[in-house]
């Protein structure tokens, strides 16, 4: 079976952390002006070096962006299905530890919730659960998809990793994208970070990519949790990852995701900080390396930087998002995965969007595929 | 200026025209309209069939606008076929863009798939306008499964490279039976007049004009260079020399007695 293992074992992450730190002006220059760049260029326009040349990359990123994706911003929002899990994940508002009430859609709710984000206008969907493979495993998810099919253009999952023939079936059943975080690419702090339960096995959901990429989806989404260990070294393994996949898996696209730590009930804070200049560094340096990557913002971050992202290198947004079982309609006050930061509405999200000259797109895909 | 025909439509303007990117829909139908484009296509993924008021097709109401739906995100003949069936009852027309590409970083078309599904097709009614590599023989393939025109590429899409396939595409223009448009990577006025003046039948725009400052000013900038290479072509080009002749050198001989 084909695994990004080897090539993820070519770097060590003190090797990575150096390169980065290492980093001079003169070659953040080289990298912004090369017509073809590479995942060293990428390593290079990370740097704090590269700091210094925020402006000149977000020139290039909006440039880059508006040639390759036009003016537009898709839009999505998230239905959280469960907030069951076996899993201890320390920064985690759902984490089995933490003592709260914990609820699982049943098909009705699943349906109530589904018409609520209808009619906010939401035609692409993000399904979202913990991990508990017993109550809400590829069963439950089989039939979740059936029943939302025939009401959503696009329906991506974001759940446990599953196994290939688990992936093929979801990707029959009508899903076109799995996302899946490794959170952090630093396997010791990863094994800290997540003590028990089946996520606690650094290797398998390492090779989850893979086992997407042979199942045959169409979209494969990535994304490290910035504020688990020094931001600029996993997003390097990250961009590496991305990398090997679209090298292996050539039909399939690529998106990436930027979770920074938010607050949320009994969770730690965060270990690495993560400003917003760094986060617009990361964006331009993920666009400018890679000008078909799809990068989308989630409304973690906060309405002033989302406005400005618009027109800075962003594909896709999430909008108006509740992060519980049952937030639109079924059970609001269920605790929440993480506090969003942006609660604007989906109308007055469109609306920002179509203020900054961008068409806010609510279908790009369609059922039949 | 000669008119264009493709199956049992007779067009004026030789520009056709994308409608992606645009980052307002009345800025893309201001350009439609200022480019003078009778035939634009629209990806069938955008537009909600389930829907009578889809914000998309009310901005392509546009009067002498003719819609060409186009399979962009199909990865294959079947999926391809599939969405063209489907375009043909909602939109009610059998004109159908083939875009296949399973690679969706340079969204290279696939020859394989898109010969299968032209004949698939063609045979059941369809208006094929098949978008390719600037491949000569393949297009005689197509030809011969019954394609209305070739699409092929000047340069990968989106890329405003221009006509990076020149060669390729004179061999196509020399050998074709059916219109040839030239689909992708033109990306300013001068390319579009180039392709006319090579004989093109026509040009088909998007991105050149989608993300310009002013998209109607770009609009208009393509229509006047579409028409300006055309009336070269078809006024006959003077042919052009590497070197200069200024006398016969060599032939000379024979004017002497």
């Amino acid at each position: 079976m084909q695994s990004f293992e080897n090539t993820f074992h070519q770097y060590s992450w003190t090797f990575v952390h150096d390169r980065i730190y290492s980093v001079r002006k003169a070659d953040v220059q080289r990298s912004l002006h090369k017509t073809k760049k590479t995942i060293d260029d990428f390593l290079v326009l990370l740097s704090p070096a590269a700091s210094d040349s925020l402006e000149e990359m977000a020139q290039l990123t909006q440039q880059l962006t508006q040639k390759r994706f036009g003016k537009t911003i898709q839009l999505y929002a998230p239905l959280y299905l469960s907030n069951e899990c076996q899993n201890i994940c320390t920064y985690c508002g759902f984490s089995m530890d933490n003592q709260i009430k914990r609820r699982t859609l049943s098909s009705i709710e699943i349906m109530q919730e589904a018409a609520a984000l209808k009619a906010m206008g939401v035609n692409h969907v993000l399904l979202v659960s913990g991990e508990a493979n017993k109550t809400v495993g590829i069963d439950y998810f089989l039939k979740a998809i059936k029943l939302l099919r025939p009401h959503f253009a696009h329906i991506s999952i974001e759940v446990q990793p599953l196994s290939r023939e688990e992936y093929e079936a979801v990707h029959q059943a009508g899903v076109h994208a799995v996302l899946v975080y490794q959170e952090t690419y630093h396997e010791e702090v990863y094994k800290r970070y997540h003590p028990k339960g089946k996520k606690s096995n650094f290797a398998f959901r390492l090779d989850t990519p893979d086992r997407i990429g042979q199942a045959g989806l169409h979209k494969i989404g990535l994304g490290v949790l910035l504020g688990l260990e020094d931001w600029r070294v996993d997003s390097f393994f990250n961009a590496l990852h991305i990398d090997y996949l679209q090298k292996t898996y050539w039909q399939t696209k690529y998106s990436v995701s930027f979770p920074r730590l938010r607050p949320a009930e009994g969770i730690i804070e965060p270990n690495f900080i993560m400003e917003d200049r760094d986060l617009l560094q990361l964006i331009c340096a993920y666009r400018i390396w890679n000008a078909d990557l799809e990068i989308s913002i989630s409304t973690r971050e906060n309405e002033k930087f989302r406005n400005h992202i618009i027109s800075l290198g962003a594909t896709t947004m999430s909008a108006a998002s509740k992060t519980n079982p049952g937030g639109y309609v079924v059970d609001p006050q269920s605790l929440e995965q993480f506090e969003t930061s942006d609660e604007r509405s989906m109308d007055e999200v469109r609306k920002v969007i179509y203020q900054k000259g961008y068409e806010p797109v609510m279908k790009d895909w369609d059922t039949y595929w | 200026m000669n008119t264009l025909t493709i199956a049992d439509k007779t067009f004026n303007s030789r520009l056709f025209l994308g409608t992606g990117k645009f980052g307002r829909l009345e800025e893309m139908t201001e350009a439609v309209r200022s480019s003078g484009s009778e035939l634009v296509t629209m990806a069938l993924k955008r537009v909600d069939l389930q829907s009578d008021s889809d914000d998309l097709l009310q901005a392509l109401q546009i009067p002498d606008v003719n819609l060409l739906p186009n399979t962009s995100g199909a990865r294959n003949a079947e999926e391809a076929v599939l969405a063209a069936q489907l375009a043909r009852e909602a939109l009610e027309t059998n004109w159908v863009k083939l875009e296949i590409h399973p690679d969706p970083r340079y969204l290279l078309p696939d020859p394989i798939e898109t010969l299968k599904a032209t004949e698939l097709l063609a045979k059941v009614g369809f208006v094929v306008m098949p978008y390719i590599h600037a491949d000569p023989v393949l297009c005689k393939r197509l030809e011969d499964a019954g394609t209305a025109v070739v699409m092929p590429l000047g340069a990968p899409i989106g890329s405003n490279k221009g006509l990076l396939t020149l060669d390729f595409l004179e061999i196509i223009m020399e050998q074709s039976n059916v219109p040839v448009v030239i689909d992708a990577g033109i990306g300013a006025p001068s390319d579009a007049a180039k392709a006319m003046e090579i004989g093109a039948d026509a040009v088909l725009v998007n991105t050149a004009i989608a993300v310009a400052n002013d998209p109607t000013a770009m609009a208009i900038a393509f229509k006047e260079a579409v028409i300006a290479g055309r009336r070269a072509y078809e006024a006959g080009l003077a042919a052009s020399h590497a070197v200069a002749v200024p006398s016969s050198p060599l032939t000379d001989f024979l004017l002497h007695k």
